[in-house]
């Protein structure tokens, strides 16, 4: 139902380059979220694939078919915005079906249609209501309907929960996997948030500055990072890096350690350590040590643990858990 | 109302200085008012009394409306006052929304040429106005006026709405081109409706100088069938002698439609439809 090829999309404005020649494959059904520090592309990725920016040089296709001179309405997108976007002097029904209203569908497709939409968000009962008469998590639901309604070849997302609290956020973030399997439509997404990646992706693309650093399953990501940036990027709290001289290794240029997989002990380890805070989550404890050896470290110990500041400790790292990365930043395996 | 952030003595202050305010700017609209209704000898004798029973007097306004023309001086009024406002705010808006919304070269430099109009008077003009009219053949037609008025107003209207414009979230006409509306009707039906308030205010500050001027009426229609009511006022003053009750009259009556319009659009300034738009 729907495709997504990329090849080496560009996108300048004047002097700057914003994408530097992206290339992508999203298969039909794909949830494929798009990550990324601020400024690194992904939005304006996902605009052009709207069509609400016009590219630089390179081709979209969807379904097979190019798409780069379409304008946004033919291309057979729905979008959802941070904001909601939903038209404040309609009502919630209006909302919904003002596209296919546009597009000339006869009326009772459209009841039918809204009724869908409606019944799947649990909306039905605020159809004649206006968006400023609706909570926030409602409105999101809304826009989410709008784009439901057009039944589209790509559902687009542009950080659809950063408004949201984080409540909201988680039981939206389930509402929308949850739609995603009734669907069975490609989704887009694109959020700063590597908590919604993890949880809702087949396929994370991860960019910085313009350009794909890597393309995977979540958990090819997090196992397998394929460089600095990304390994760093990629959990949380971020990966400890080592310089791999001050481990005697002289093959890589840094190593790099997720703080999950060190151990801590009061007795033994590889490296000695100073506490230098603690921070308790109930689940988790995060522990940060200075070690003459290595640095600073950060250490994730699950469940409670009682460290203080000051403690020395001996962290060790887990066995075949060491990233290794060359002196270009690729990691190697 | 919070007592701290009140205190009694900076309410006082605060109140006084509004009510002096308020005491200065009407003093004249009421002194026009209690002397249109009173004779001749009132007026000079005892100018700031009220009205008492042996000064009443109604003269100037039947003078005024005996007069048999002023009712078309009144039409002529609100139909150049209407329709420029009208263009004003279609061109002014349509002007905001190109420079707010769209990037293209000299984008800031026609913004900058369009606020140059607030800058330079336009009557510094009227020469050259007045022989475009005679040679278009618009001296002595509300046309005239009309599109006088229009390039006045435009100016202003541009810099106020494209400020306003640029708080028009962008999510939501994106979300229109997504949805298959024109750029027309993202500007009519998204756009339009937002920018009310600011709309409004443009409207009143356009209409108050229209309604008062008496320089282009003058010099661009000063026919019998296109006068309008402060140039219909004039014909009671005199070189040697002034009808001032039916200059008083006239004047007072023309205030009320001009109050009119205005309560008309101070309603869209206070009714803020914006909310729920965007979070």
């Amino acid at each position: 139902m729907g495709s997504l090829q990329l090849q080496s999309v560009r996108k300048s404005f004047g002097p700057v380059d914003v994408l530097k020649g992206i290339d992508l494959d999203v298969e039909d059904g794909e949830f494929v979220i798009f990550v990324g520090p601020s400024g690194c592309g992904k939005s304006t990725l996902l605009r052009i694939i709207a069509g609400l920016e016009d590219t630089t040089s390179g081709s979209i296709r969807i379904d097979g078919a190019e798409v780069s001179a379409v304008p946004p309405a033919r291309r057979g997108i729905a979008m959802v915005f941070q904001s909601y976007a939903l038209y404040p002097h309609l009502t919630v029904k209006d909302n919904m079906g003002l596209g296919l209203k546009q597009a000339g569908t006869a009326k009772a497709v459209i009841e039918e249609r809204v009724r869908k939409a409606s019944a799947m968000l649990s909306l039905e009962k605020y159809l004649d209501r206006r968006p400023a008469e609706l909570s926030g998590g409602q409105r999101q639901r809304v826009a989410i309907g709008r784009a439901i309604v057009r039944e589209p070849k790509l559902f687009l997302f542009d950080e659809p929960l950063s408004n949201l609290d984080a409540a909201l956020r988680v039981h939206m973030r389930l509402e929308i996997a949850r739609l995603h399997r009734e669907l069975k439509a490609t989704m887009i997404y694109v959020t700063h948030d590597q908590v919604e990646a993890m949880t809702l992706a087949d396929k994370i693309v991860v960019l910085d500055g313009g350009v794909i650093q890597q393309v995977g399953s979540p958990m090819e990501l997090y196992n397998r990072p394929a460089n600095l940036f990304v390994a760093g990027f990629i959990g949380s709290p971020a990966m400890n890096f080592v310089e791999a001289a001050r481990l005697g290794d002289g093959g890589a240029k840094t190593l790099g350690i997720r703080p999950e997989h060190i151990a801590l002990s009061r007795e033994s380890g590889e490296w000695e350590g100073k506490v230098i805070h603690v921070e308790h989550l109930g689940a988790d404890t995060i522990v940060y040590l200075e070690s003459d050896r290595v640095g600073l470290l950060t250490v994730r110990l699950f469940g409670e643990h009682h460290y203080a500041p000051g403690d020395t400790v001996h962290a060790t790292p887990a066995a075949g858990q060491v990233h290794r990365f060359g002196a270009d930043g690729r990691a190697i395996h | 109302m919070s007592k701290a952030r009140t205190s009694l003595s900076r309410t006082t202050v605060v109140h006084l200085a509004l009510i002096a305010y308020t005491l200065i700017s009407v003093f004249p609209v009421f002194l026009t008012l209690i002397n249109s209704v009173k004779s001749r000898n009132a007026i000079f004798r005892n100018p700031m009394q009220l009205p008492t029973a042996e000064t009443f007097d109604l003269v100037g306004y039947t003078t005024v409306l005996g007069q048999g023309d002023f009712a078309t001086y009144f039409q002529n009024s609100l139909i150049v006052t209407v329709v420029a406002i009208a263009l004003v705010l279609l061109f002014g808006a349509m002007a905001a929304f190109a420079l707010s919304e769209y990037r293209f070269r000299g984008n800031t430099l026609m913004g900058l040429y369009l606020a140059l109009g607030i800058m330079i008077p336009i009557r510094l003009g009227t020469v050259a106005i007045l022989q475009g009219m005679v040679a278009t053949g618009l001296v002595n037609t509300l046309t005239a006026l009309v599109l006088v008025y229009t390039a006045q107003g435009i100016p202003l209207a541009v810099f106020i709405l494209s400020e306003f414009m640029k708080t028009v979230s962008d999510d939501l006409k994106n979300a229109g081109r997504i949805d298959g509306l024109s750029e027309y009707a993202i500007f009519f039906r998204l756009v339009l409706p937002l920018v009310r308030p600011a709309m409004a205010t443009v409207a009143v500050f356009t209409m108050i100088p229209i309604w008062n001027d008496l320089w282009f009426p003058l010099i661009l229609a000063p026919s019998e069938a296109t006068k309008t009511v402060t140039l219909g006022a004039q014909i009671f003053i005199g070189q040697f002698v002034t009808n001032w009750n039916a200059v008083l009259a006239a004047l007072s009556l023309a205030i009320f439609p001009v109050l009119v319009l205005y309560l008309l659009f101070s309603r869209q300034l206070i009714r803020g439809i914006t909310s729920g738009a965007v979070k």
